[in-house]
């Protein structure tokens, strides 16, 4: 789905690359015992270790290391068994140690893939690079006051894994139908709570301009675009911004950028670019990292069922289109709401009610399935009383709305406000002829060949019957009684 | 390899140590000195060794994902030159 952007010159085409980097889900810090929670008072959450005091020494979590091996396996990569921690050498106040721990030249993952899924109902295979274990940095307040900036260390020393995307992507669509994704796995995983609000997925856009066929052309880096919607603003405004260079015979300048997510710019961060020399080298308070024997089998085995394999799995076991499967699969407690009510039922029938009823009033409503006052169960319940004819579909939505409302069982609502769908053949007759009786005058001209009045006769037998008629029945009484 | 004076001035912004340009060339020397000797390493044939990493002949100890958090706030922030409020406080990085 390659969107392609016109320019005075003729068609452009986006080459974008993703670097995301998630936070690792631990209770303690990559090298250090400090905690990790959210939105503790600041500096409250730093040991020694993650203030750069001299002589601390980096001890790293175990337990990281295997959240980082099974984020690999997630993504169908290579889990490399050993790897090297090295320092990424450059100044900034909320990075105590004049360097960052990362990463370099032997990350813990390789290459591996992941499919997006696209709104035509499409996927597309997305190639990653690699994954690597760093320390995040702290948090610079800078507009506390005119003359000072106010460093937070907390977040110092948090590990995180940088996961870095091919330059695959050829539209905003696909950027964000790939954070989503990566996303969801990383939840499934259970390896990063992929909360961008609380900065625990942030990303980097790497975005180039090209013709089509044409090699690759410079590119910028967008840092810190930390929410889908600002992905995808960030991507069309820079797309924008280096055509309109190109076309006036100018060139980019490969550099950082930063999202201004209150104009709706980018703009140029000039002051880090000198700081581009890193000078890498291995860390010399840390040994090399080899996996013991059997752990990457060990981790495999406790994997979950992923989005793509229980989307394919919908699809074919529930008979599901793409699209309605991939709906249901973006959020692990979703799909298993569904699979609750689906078993025993009506596969289609429960994907309709699950996603165009119940998760659109949560939406609606800025509820979580984990909110929802309706019960998988209890849906269900409503879809079984559709099944057994007990009431129409039109009833059906009455009920669910006074679920939603006050949480009864369907059944009870029926009972109570006697919605029981009327079957019984004598009293949809006795109906019909009522009004058949009442618009004699309407009888004539349908039976004079206006075969468009039978939706009218439809609608007033359904409302005499207070919309309880069964339709199906109704419709077969109604055409054997009017045919001339 | 040789280091002129522009290449220390680097070195020197690099790691935040202010050289003046006085000192440049007697800096220049010593570390064309340091690398030269450094280089007399290339003489040893190292044609299929893996390059090393660690002098160590050990893998990484790991430690167990517990929380262990011995100091507070006040040591943390005790060797700040300026804290308000629980944050440390430098001069303004413009961004």
């Amino acid at each position: 789905m390659a969107e392609l952007i016109a320019g005075k010159t003729g068609d452009w085409e986006m080459v974008i690359g993703l670097e995301v980097h998630a936070q690792v889900t631990s209770k303690s810090k990559l090298f250090s015992g400090a905690p990790t929670d959210f939105g503790a008072e600041p500096n409250t959450q730093v040991s020694l270790v993650d203030a750069a005091m001299p002589g601390m020494l980096p001890v790293l979590n175990g337990f990281v290391v295997e959240q980082a091996v099974k984020t690999g396996l997630g993504l169908n990569a290579q889990v490399n068994k050993r790897s090297v921690f090295e320092r990424k050498n450059y100044f900034y106040p909320d990075l105590p140690q004049g360097y960052q721990i990362s990463q370099f030249q032997h990350p813990i993952v390789g290459k591996g893939e992941i499919e997006i899924d696209l709104p035509d109902g499409t996927t597309k295979a997305i190639g990653v690079t690699r994954l690597h274990l760093e320390q995040d940095a702290g948090k610079s307040l800078h507009d506390q006051d005119p003359k000072r900036t106010f460093v937070d260390l907390n977040r110092s020393g948090v590990a995180l894994m940088e996961i870095v995307s091919e330059p695959d992507m050829r539209s905003a669509e696909e950027a964000a139908a790939y954070v989503r994704k990566l996303r969801a796995i990383l939840r499934y995983l259970g390896t990063c709570d992929g909360n961008m609000d609380e900065g625990s997925m942030r990303c980097d856009v790497n975005l180039s301009m090209r013709k089509p066929g044409a090699p690759l052309g410079t590119r910028c880096e967008i840092k810190n675009v930390n929410s889908i919607r600002f992905v995808m603003a960030a991507i069309e405004y820079e797309a924008r911004r280096q055509i309109e260079i190109l076309e006036d015979g100018g060139k980019i300048d490969q550099e950082t950028r930063l999202w201004d997510t209150r104009q709706g710019v980018t703009r140029s961060m000039r002051s880090k670019e000198e700081a581009h020399d890193y000078r890498y080298f291995p860390d010399p308070d840390l040994l090399p990292l080899v996996l013991e024997d059997g752990l990457i089998e060990r981790i495999k085995a406790t994997l979950p069922e992923l989005p793509d394999a229980k989307k394919h799995r919908f699809m074919g076991e529930w008979g599901l289109s793409a699209y309605d499967a991939g709906v249901l699969v973006a959020e692990q407690e979703r799909a298993a709401f569904y699979e609750e009510v689906a078993k025993g039922r009506d596969p289609k029938l429960a994907a309709n009610w699950t996603i165009t009823e119940l998760l659109g009033v949560l939406n609606r409503e800025g509820k979580d399935l984990a909110d929802s006052p309706v019960s998988a169960a209890k849906l269900g319940g409503l879809i079984d009383l559709i099944s057994d004819n007990t009431i129409s579909g039109r009833i059906a939505k009455e009920v669910f709305a006074e679920m939603v409302e006050t949480g009864k069982e369907a059944a009870a609502i029926v009972e109570e406000k006697g919605l029981r769908q009327v079957v019984d053949t004598g009293a949809i007759d006795k109906l019909v002829d009522e009004v058949m009786a009442a618009n004699q005058d309407k009888v004539a001209e349908y039976r004079g060949g206006k075969d468009k009045l039978f939706g009218f006769f439809v609608g007033q037998a359904m409302k005499v019957s207070g919309g309880k008629a069964n339709p199906a029945l109704l419709n077969e009484t109604l055409k054997k009684k009017l045919a001339p | 390899m040789s280091l002129d004076n522009s290449t220390v001035a680097k070195i020197a912004r690099l790691a935040r140590i202010r050289v003046g340009a006085d000192e440049q060339p007697h800096l220049a020397s010593e570390l064309n000195h340091v690398l030269g000797w450094i280089e007399q390493l290339s003489e040893v044939d190292t044609k299929g060794v893996e390059p090393m990493t660690s002098v160590a002949p050990m893998t990484q100890r790991l430690r167990p994902d517990q929380v262990a958090l011995e100091n507070d706030r006040d040591a943390v922030l005790a060797n700040a030159p300026e804290s308000v409020a629980g944050f440390y406080v430098v001069p303004k990085v413009v961004e």
